[in-house]
């Protein structure tokens, strides 16, 4: 009982232990800070990641593919039928995207997506990033005649208006088009102007170009203001800047044409280039993705690239994208399937952590060595309260030998310097917790107003992309950070408690 | 008590060795040693002790031997330095002898282990000090009630919490402290301050009250009242007093007094 009673009395009148404890209560109220932030982070990012591309992909091993997607499905189903939500099929090509800009051509390496615009969303979700309403709904190549969102639909409430996306799609083209036929033809591309361009062959356009140079009766000439080409998506940093403000320049917009250059199927690979039309745009903000992908009808793809087989019509696949329903384990069901096309067999099987191992595992190491780190901040606060421990036993030598003269244990002795680290500890990290959850809670609030103070954006979203700064609190995070913060509390407190324990009696009760 | 048992185990609990410069005493309970504590409440045998000060060993008690019985309230005097409070540790089982042994209620407890000498301490000595050793964060009534607190644990303080506070309310009360039951140590005169702790060695009602120098600090009126009061333990609760102190008038109040002399007690 006089453990209890002198632990409560030393914590009411020792305030300098409460100082110690402090950097006990920083510690900790660090580490859940950073944690939070990380692993808010983290979470974002694979979320996107995720939502991009699917599940499982199985994957042929070249650029030409693997035959009969159809038969690949079939024999998926048989082994893991059970498991799976959805799938789709898809090619992919490295390839090359062009277009207009300021007046000069701009190239730039993507990878060309086909996909199935019917099934492709059943499998990622990847439609959410779209910036066309009824695009987010159902994905379509075919152009909008507007309505293009001109917020940013995921930027949150004080997202910047995007000037850029307004006009666009159809309502932009036809603009586009009429502007064009009052001025020289030069920001066609080379090949275009033979046939765009036979009426003026004769070098200077006429004058009268606008009245007369395109008769309207040649219906096999493609009209840009009424026509489109094959519909492709971009990524939002393929189309335009962001500046210092986090302000997206459009260089083009859905409504224009581009020109993309891929490899055929076949060997050697003869280069194929044909012109598109710019549908809408997609904006993960992870600006690898976004600066990377563009998406186009399969079918198309697989028709230009030479991959049907004339005989039976079918199309190559590069891939077959796979959902699996909710709740089913990924690397389970991809070594089933795996199993189901043993080694020769032309197909890999990968689940999409499998494909961003390399980042996902940079992620977690760099969690676990900021914790070892910040952890290290409280083991040296766990020093800072071995010291002043050791300085109240000394200033309370005589207190223990009035103690022990009284009949107490060197047991009990020690256990009354135990019990207060551990509340002192206890006080510590509750409050660090505190301090780090009431933080995290108002994270951006406090950022915005540092960022106010110094006078620069802690949290630039043009570097980040996130319109606030993304936080996950794990209770299981909190609790260990807590715990281990108590222990070390303890552990501090164990050697002061142990030099108490064993002071004689006699010299104690001489102490001055 | 019941620690007859544990008598063998010497060095084993006490880690000390006589130095060499000591005789080597007479094996336990020898002839002359059982007659001498026979029907003795506390008696300390052939009792050797000295410290060590840098290379210098100095020592205190050569050889003392000393019997105090039941009911007796017993003044050792001497001149300060002679040992006296040394010897009343040694009683107490503060301090262990070099050589030696001591007797209470004629079982040896100097080679207790530190567990028993703990129950020894709190349930069948009590002691007073020359500087009262009151805890300074603790109330009046606290500090009293303190020898029970380290024999129950919370459990069972909590049950026996009123009768606790009864009896520790009982005896300040007997020792006129009554009205400071809430002061800290700090807001109490000194002889307030000895009264309280004299209550606290009376609350686990022990069966010896040792006393080192209880007047020692105090003025002569105050002195009287504090040796008054326990003239009148002694008296009215027969409870056995040794008290160590080097003024001859207050040694006089007592029932026997001895002499500490270079190391070795006399009879007065």
């Amino acid at each position: 009982m006089y453990k209890l009673l002198l632990c409560v009395r030393y914590l009411r009148t020792r305030y300098i232990a409460l100082a110690s404890i402090i950097s006990v209560t920083l510690g900790v109220a660090t580490m859940i800070v950073v944690n939070a932030v990380m692993q808010g982070f983290s979470h974002e990012m694979l979320d996107r990641m995720h939502d991009i591309g699917s599940d499982i992909s199985v994957t042929g091993l070249g650029l030409d593919g693997f035959p009969d997607p159809e038969w690949h499905m079939n024999r998926i189903r048989e082994v893991a039928g059970d498991d799976i939500e959805a799938m789709t099929s898809i090619v992919v090509v490295p390839a090359a995207i062009s277009f207009q800009f300021n007046g000069q051509w701009i190239t730039r390496h993507i990878d060309l997506v086909g996909i199935d615009a019917a099934t492709h969303a059943d499998v990622s979700n990847i439609g959410r990033f779209l910036q066309h309403p009824e695009n987010r709904k159902q994905l379509s190549f075919l152009l909008r005649e507007s309505g293009y969102d001109t917020r940013d639909h995921e930027g949150g409430a004080d997202a910047k208006e995007r000037l850029g996306l307004s006009p666009a799609g159809w309502e932009y083209r036809r603009q586009r088009a009429a502007w064009n036929q009052t001025r020289p033809q030069r920001d066609v591309m080379p090949e275009d102007v033979p046939a765009a361009a036979d009426a003026g062959d004769d070098g200077a356009p006429p004058p009268d170009l606008f009245a007369a140079g395109r008769p309207p009766e040649a219906a096999n000439v493609f009209d840009p203001a009424k026509q489109q080409n094959v519909g492709v998506v971009l990524g939002m940093a393929l189309a335009s800047i962001r500046d210092k403000e986090g302000v997206a320049h459009f260089m083009i917009r859905p409504g224009d044409d581009v020109r993309i250059t891929f490899p055929t199927a076949g060997t050697p690979p003869q280069a194929m280039s044909d012109t598109f039309t710019v549908v809408d745009f997609y904006e993960s903000k992870m600006s690898d993705f976004d600066s990377k992908f563009v998406a186009m009808p399969i079918k198309k793809l697989q028709e230009l690239r030479g991959m049907i087989d004339p005989l039976t019509g079918v199309g190559n696949v590069t891939s077959i994208r796979v959902r699996l329903k909710p709740g089913r384990d990924l690397n389970d069901v991809r070594d089933k399937i795996q199993a189901a096309f043993p080694m020769p067999a032309p197909v890999r099987v990968s689940t999409w952590r499998d494909q961003q191992a390399p980042i996902l595992a940079a992620v977690e190491m760099e969690t676990v060595i900021l914790n070892i780190l910040l952890f290290m901040i409280i083991a040296v606060a766990g020093f800072g309260i071995v010291s002043t421990f050791f300085m109240i036993v000394v200033e309370k030598t005589r207190d223990i030998g009035i103690l022990k003269s009284l009949g107490a244990s060197g047991r009990g002795i020690a256990g009354i310097f135990v019990a207060y680290g551990f509340s002192l500890g206890t006080v510590g990290s509750l409050a660090g917790m505190g301090l780090g959850l009431l933080f995290v809670h108002y994270i951006n609030e406090i950022a915005g107003w540092l960022g106010m103070l110094t006078g620069r954006e802690l949290f630039d979203p043009a570097v980040y992309f996130f319109h606030e700064i993304p936080t996950i609190v794990h209770p299981f995070t909190v609790s260990w950070i807590v715990g281990g913060a108590l222990v070390i509390a303890v552990l501090a407190s164990v050697l002061p408690a142990i030099r108490a324990a064993m002071l004689h009696p006699v010299e104690a009760l001489r102490h001055e | 008590m019941s620690n007859v048992e544990i008598q063998s185990s010497k060095s084993k609990t006490r880690g000390k060795v006589p130095g060499p410069h000591i005789k080597l005493p007479k094996s336990a309970k020898s002839p002359d040693a059982a007659s001498a504590i026979a029907g003795s409440e506390l008696a300390a045998v052939d009792l050797y002790k000295s410290y060590r000060k840098g290379h210098n060993e100095i020592p205190v008690l050569r050889g003392v031997n000393l019997r105090v019985g039941p009911g007796e309230m017993l003044a050792i005097v001497g001149q300060s330095g002679s040992g006296k409070s040394t010897l009343l540790h040694l009683l107490g089982t503060l301090d262990a002898p070099d050589s030696g042994e001591v007797y209470f209620e004629e079982n040896r407890i100097d080679n207790l282990p530190s567990a028993g000498r703990d129950v020894l301490r709190n349930k069948h000595f009590g002691m007073i000090f020359q500087f009262y050793h009151l805890l300074p964060e603790l109330t009046t009534l606290e500090n009293v009630l303190m020898p029970l607190m380290i024999a129950q644990g919370v459990l069972r303080y909590r049950f026996c919490k009123q009768k606790n506070v009864r009896q520790a309310k009982h005896l300040l009360d007997m020792v006129g402290l009554s009205h400071r039951l809430k002061h800290k140590p700090s807001e109490l005169s000194g002889g307030e301050m000895q009264r309280a702790a004299i209550a606290r060695a009376l609350v686990a009602e022990p069966d010896v009250l040792l006393a080192d120098e209880p007047t020692g600090n105090l003025d002569k009126t105050t002195g009287e009242e504090i040796l008054a009061l326990l003239r009148s333990l002694n008296d009215e609760r027969n409870l056995t007093i040794v008290m160590v102190t080097h003024d001859g008038a207050i040694a006089r109040q007592a029932d026997r007094t001895v002499v500490l002399v270079d190391g070795v007690v006399q009879e007065a």
